[in-house]
């Protein structure tokens, strides 16, 4: 059996819990990406809002937002609720999503860039709020200027003492028209460019939230925001320290820490975990497999591996062989995830084809060739014993099929399921098996991101290659199973080889009745 | 459209999680001054003496130079640290040397440090030695102060009428 740390154990256990409630489709867990993007949308919206009504002067900025949350409670106090809340909901969705790419071993090998790009992106989600409550200009601004000021003074870049400006009659408005604009402009620019560098190496990036979901996450907003709406602290009296204050942990936990170490200390403590962060990936490095091969002689350039490519690594270019076709396929290994999708795409991968005694295909995976695929396979058939013999195709990522084995069940494992060409299973039920059970990473949940919904899109919506309409899909079964779901998995190949045995009855008792018949 | 099941679980979840959102978007509170604490900051922008006196430069000296760098007193760019120390009630809540910032030691000194003090009556001595050359202090100022709950009181330095500011 295998080992599942219990960190993984523990995530998988919540997303499950999470699955029961809103369905593989709509669990917050697998968009936590799209619900940040979403959130940003939210803050984006209100914030322009805000804007319309904010005043960039130090005496007007407080009252301004007093009479948006006060006088103008019913629109402009929820858009600045909604403006507080949306941003708080987007870090914690953030923490999430590394949380769970770390829990899922899911930021290392070819992922390191993702990971790598998304440390500082947090930070620019940080800094963009820090200088969201310094334009509110009460006590918490105060605090969060003077103290952000103290930082950059630590810094050898900064001549002079900004905090000092700070103290009475040094503050101008210009200063404070200064941070408006890093704040509406600046800063979300560069977090825009971010968040562009950090998803540059995925194909098909979704940014959109599911609808319900999106929905769902609105109307809480929106009811927080009526029952408990955001408030500001006194305003800022430079005169006064303020005592005690309500701080947004999501963005200013970083201040009290001032309290107890210098700021160099603090900006070594920052840069510190930044790079621990950073670094995680090689902590220690995970190796990804060989990268996909293009076999031109078996490849008429038609591009779907590179349409399917979850990672961009496949591109199409013009022919370089001379063959009547215009186009072929390339590789590149820098990008290639090794998930194997590619060879389920290509409809050279056929098992059928018997040509040649190698099976060949226009794009493969050396480390598991569609020729072992095909031998294995055979092999494996072969092997079965029993009335009902059923094959069961799973990945590397998910359930360990190799635990399902029995004289009747026969189990091979792929890369990712996404590389399962649609014709291995008609090959399967052709050469013996009378049952596929098809299981993989959970529904929504694709280690290699497309996996599990390409191969979907194959057997059911006519995606290309597509399992031919003549293959009976009763003796078919996919059931999706985390490494930890055993006692689901093995619940249903039970009922699934059940079923099939009835079948096997009923096709008996119905040939017997043809004899009789004729 | 979800069933009830799990409409009634979506809604405990969004309660979970925005209950969260909203509670650390305020709580806990951070108590950073004690009641019977106040502050006091220091913020002195002050250039250090030059760590020489200057010189004349003799003829011949002169002659040696080019033409338009012949200046009558050679004057050492180099500035001396700042050491500036805040007792209150006669106990030390402020003790700080300063080197001066700048490849050659040039530059302006810019300190902005802030310290908790209890509330009340107290008397605040500022001393600060700004010259290599000098033993001990080269400015002292000492002021009686009453600080309420959560003032700040800032330290400055004039340097135009080259006295300590409290305000």
């Amino acid at each position: 059996m295998k080992f599942v740390n219990p960190i993984k154990r523990g995530y998988l256990a919540l997303e499950e819990w999470f699955n029961i409630s809103f369905g593989p489709e709509w669990n917050p867990l697998y968009h936590l990406g799209t619900l940040t993007f979403f959130f940003f949308w939210v803050v984006l919206v209100s914030g322009i809002y805000l804007f319309i009504f904010f005043d960039t002067s130090l005496s007007g900025a407080y009252n301004s937002v007093e009479y948006l949350t006060h006088e103008q409670w019913y629109l402009g106090g929820v858009m600045r609720s909604l403006h507080r809340y949306a941003s708080d909901a987007a870090v914690a969705t953030i923490i999430l999503h590394m949380f769970r790419e770390f829990a899922l071993d899911r930021y290392r090998g070819f992922r390191w860039f993702s990971w790598v790009t998304g440390v500082p992106t947090l930070w620019f989600v940080i800094t963009l709020g820090i200088t969201g409550y310094w334009l509110v200009w009460d006590e918490l601004g105060l605090y969060v200027a003077v103290l952000s000021s103290q930082l950059m003074d630590a810094l050898p870049i900064v001549s002079g003492s900004m905090a000092s400006n700070f103290l009475e009659g040094q503050l101008t408005d210009r200063f404070f028209t200064l941070m408006g604009f890093l704040h509406l402009l600046g800063q979300p620019v560069l977090l825009i460019f971010a968040l562009w560098i950090h998803v540059k190496r995925l194909a098909h990036v979704e940014i959109s939230a599911p609808r319900g979901l999106a929905i769902g996450s609105f109307i809480a907003l929106l009811t927080l925001s009526f029952i408990w709406p955001a408030v500001s602290h006194a305003p800022a009296d430079l005169h006064k320290v303020p005592a005690v204050l309500n701080l947004d942990w999501f963005y200013l936990n970083i201040y009290p820490v001032l309290d107890y170490l210098t700021a160099g200390q603090t900006w070594a403590l920052t840069m510190g975990v930044t790079a621990l962060l950073m670094i995680m990936p090689w902590l220690p490095p995970k190796k990804t497999g060989a990268a996909a091969e293009v076999h031109l002689d078996e490849c008429n350039g038609c591009g779907q591996c590179a349409v399917d490519c979850p990672f961009d690594a496949i591109s199409v270019q013009a022919r370089t062989d001379g063959a009547r076709w215009e186009y072929e396929v390339a590789v590149d290994d820098n990008l290639c995830a090794a998930c194997g999708i590619c060879v389920g795409s290509c409809h050279s991968s056929n098992p059928f084809r018997s040509s040649k005694k190698v099976l060949e295909t226009g794009i493969d995976m050396p480390q598991f060739p569609i020729d072992e695929v095909r031998n294995q396979t055979k092999t494996a058939l072969n092997a079965l014993q029993g009335e009902t013999r059923i094959i069961v195709f799973g990945c590397d990522h998910a359930f360990d099929v190799e635990e399902l084995k029995k004289p009747n069940v026969a189990v091979l494992n792929f890369l990712c399921t996404g590389m399962m060409p649609p014709t291995l299973v008609e090959y399967a039920l052709k050469n013996g098996a009378d049952g596929v059970f098809i299981t993989g990473c959970r529904k929504g949940d694709c280690y290699y991101r497309y996996g599990n919904i390409w191969m979907d899109k194959r057997f059911n919506e006519g995606r290309k290659p597509v399992l031919r309409e003549r293959v009976d899909r009763s003796r078919i079964t996919v059931f999706r199973a985390a490494v930890t779901d055993g006692k689901e998995i093995r619940k249903e190949i039970t009922k699934f080889t059940n079923r099939v045995a009835n079948m096997q009855k009923g096709e008996t008792a119905s040939n017997i009745k043809e004899v009789e018949n004729a | 459209m979800p069933s009830p099941k799990r409409l009634i679980l979506q809604i405990l979840n969004y309660t979970v999680f925005m209950g969260l959102v909203w509670y650390f978007s305020f709580s806990p509170p951070y108590v950073r001054l004690a009641p019977d604490e106040s502050m006091i900051t220091l913020a002195l922008s002050h250039a250090g003496k030059p760590v020489q006196e200057c010189r004349k430069n003799t003829q011949e000296e002169m002659a040696k130079l080019a033409p338009n760098m012949r200046v009558l007193e050679d004057c050492p760019r180099e500035r001396s640290p700042v050491r500036i120390e805040v007792l209150m009630d006669d106990e030390s809540v402020i003790d700080k040397t300063v080197d001066p910032p700048g490849l050659y030691k040039d530059q302006g000194v810019d300190i902005y440090h802030s310290v908790k003090v209890p509330t009340g009556d107290h008397r605040i001595v500022i001393r600060m030695n700004d010259s290599v050359l000098v033993d001990g202090p080269t400015h002292q100022y000492q002021q009686a102060v009453s600080l309420e709950p959560a003032q700040l009181l800032v330290i400055q330095f004039n340097g135009g009428q080259n006295q300590f500011i409290l305000r």
